[in-house]
């Protein structure tokens, strides 16, 4: 059996999502193939062919997949599998994507091409066909069969180990590349502008919710966070009030979360932002409400208003930074 | 330019859901339902394009059992133009969902298929994508902002390291985040006339087409939120606990 992962990568770097998936990918059981689809790629399928775990990295380098779109990628995806069939080789039996939006946006699109059914977002996988994945904004979790000849799996990065970025010798097999799609052009991408880890890979996660109630106590927020080398978040009650961009959005609906420490400064707790840090190693929740859903998803409780506690904990961090402590 | 907007309805997301004991699934027969959230943001984007004057004609379309006319007439108030239900009683997944509206598009011919990113039932994200690969058409998925100029539109997406504007040639497929909009609420007079608005049906089983699931259920449980709760009273206290406990913010 083979599994095809389909890596994000920015033609040089792999992404650390797809690491993640090769280490899905390894649990299906069977030989796992690396596909590395861009332009002037060959440093990204050099890196993936060092990888833990990889049998093998498909490389496709060509102009039409320079700007990473769905669209080439899927029909670049679906024509290799159509064309095992017709050859009668053995094709991939399943093929995993991380569950960010890379993922999100390519992989049913190669469902719809190949008209296969999809399983979204695994959060875990119980065997070769059945999985695990989080309903209703991660309020239940559904164990799905899987009835189709080829799998079609997104995984959720932040519940599998990144595999290891070296002790790999694959081979790098180049295959060629879709003709070009002209109906969709970049006009503008937007380059990461914070100095701050990644939310979905960092260590500590400081997130706030509107009892942040000020842009001057998310300054504070963000200066704790420099300290710590944490990342900043927020629910969506603080994107609409203005206080956060989109992008830091933490919750089912915006980034997944799973660092070692997450601490939610005036966050009462929506469902859906409850399900998008509850893979985090240790929840630590500030808010005046003691019977805010926060509370119950927490290891740790402190029944303070936030914005006090983040001048207590600017001081006892900068005391413990300058060794006074 | 027409727009076709698909619309779910699902549980109110606002409210707790519980799990059948015997993990057969999620126990739906007191609960609210509504339009799927992310649906209800793409009803207002197409109206408000029909609005500027970009649109002609926006028509919307919801597939599944009797009481999903609830959910066409919520878009009729908010001020689509006309609502199509293709009948069903079979829970459809996403792949048979973009089945039945690659016919409703062949045969409506939208220039724009605009519809949310997700249900908030079965979390899958999948439909529009699916959609937009059988009609080989553009997709644009996890909108933020729409512009419509001759031909094409201009999209913003959210995308994980910010935002990436990309520019896609008509018809296509354009799915919603959050941000784009926020929806109206409808006014009373608009939600009594949605009321007497004809409702076109179709049955989906007359569209012809294999919709067998491709998936199984085996089991739906409760997520487990298993957490000490530990109550602390002070920042001091707090730190103490993490460094000795955790090892974390030594």
């Amino acid at each position: 059996m083979t599994v095809l992962v389909i890596a994000e990568h920015d033609n040089g770097v792999v992404a650390d999502a797809t690491l993640r998936a090769v280490t899905a990918a390894g649990q299906l059981g069977g030989d796992v193939t690396v596909l590395v689809a861009g332009q002037a790629c060959a440093h990204a399928a050099t890196a993936a062919a060092r990888m833990s775990g990889v049998a093998q990295v498909l490389c496709a380098d060509g102009p039409s997949l320079g700007l990473f779109l769905a669209e080439p990628l899927a029909e670049l995806v679906a024509t290799m599998v159509a064309g095992q069939l017709q050859s009668r080789t053995e094709t991939f039996e399943a093929i995993v994507c991380a569950a960010n939006t890379f993922g999100k946006n390519l992989l049913p699109r190669i469902a719809g091409l190949m008209d296969l059914g999809m399983v979204s977002d695994v959060i875990a996988i119980k065997s070769a066909n059945t999985f695990v994945r989080p309903i209703y904004a991660g309020n239940a979790e559904a164990t799905v069969e899987c009835m189709e000849p080829i799998k079609l799996i997104s995984v959720r990065p932040t519940v599998f180990d990144p595999a290891p970025e070296s002790g790999g010798s694959a081979e790098v097999v180049s295959i060629d590349a879709p003709p070009p799609w002209t109906r969709t052009r970049l006009v503008q991408r937007a380059e990461q502008n914070s100095a701050r880890p990644d939310l979905s890979s960092a260590k500590i996660v400081l997130s706030g919710g509107r009892g942040m109630q000020s842009n001057e106590n998310f300054v504070i927020l963000d200066r704790i966070a420099a300290r710590l080398g944490a990342a900043v978040g927020g629910t969506r009650a603080a994107v609409d009030a203005g206080f956060l961009p989109n992008e830091l959005q933490v919750g089912q609906t915006g980034k997944v979360v799973a660092p070692d420490l997450y601490m939610a400064f005036g966050i009462s707790g929506a469902i859906q932002h409850l399900a998008g840090i509850k893979d985090s190693k240790v929840i630590v929740a500030i808010n005046t409400d003691e019977n805010a859903p926060i509370m119950a998803a927490a290891d740790y409780c402190l029944v303070v208003d936030a914005a006090e506690v983040l001048v207590d904990l600017d001081a006892a961090l900068g005391k413990l930074g300058s060794g006074e402590a | 330019m027409k727009i076709l907007v698909p619309v779910k309805r699902v549980a109110d997301p606002n409210v707790r859901i519980s799990v059948a004991a015997d993990g057969s699934g999620v126990d739906l027969t007191k609960l609210r339902m509504a339009m799927n959230p992310f649906d209800e943001i793409a009803v207002e984007e197409a109206v408000r394009l029909r609005e500027s004057g970009t649109a002609t004609e926006v028509i919307a379309v919801s597939i599944g059992g009797p009481k999903c006319v609830d959910t066409l007439r919520s878009a009729l108030a908010t001020g689509v133009d006309r609502a199509l239900h293709i009948t069903t009683d079979a829970d459809l997944e996403p792949l048979a969902v973009a089945s039945i509206l690659t016919t409703v598009a062949e045969d409506l011919s939208p220039d724009l298929i605009l519809m949310g990113k997700q249900a908030a039932n079965g979390e899958n994200g999948q439909t529009g994508q699916m959609l937009a690969a059988k009609l080989g058409w553009p997709q644009a998925t996890f909108a933020s902002k729409i512009e419509a100029s001759d031909g094409t539109l201009t999209v913003t997406r959210e995308v994980d390291q910010g935002l990436e504007t990309i520019e896609v040639d008509l018809p296509c497929v354009v799915t919603t985040d959050l941000c784009l909009n926020a929806p109206r609420f409808a006014a009373v007079s608009a939600i009594l006339k949605a009321k007497k608005a004809p409702i076109e049906e179709r049955a989906a089983e007359n569209l012809g087409m294999q919709l067998s699931p491709r998936l199984r259920t085996l089991s739906v449980g409760e997520t487990s939120q298993d957490r000490a709760n530990i109550k602390v009273t002070s920042v001091g206290e707090l730190l103490e606990a993490l460094a000795k406990t955790h090892g974390l913010l030594k």
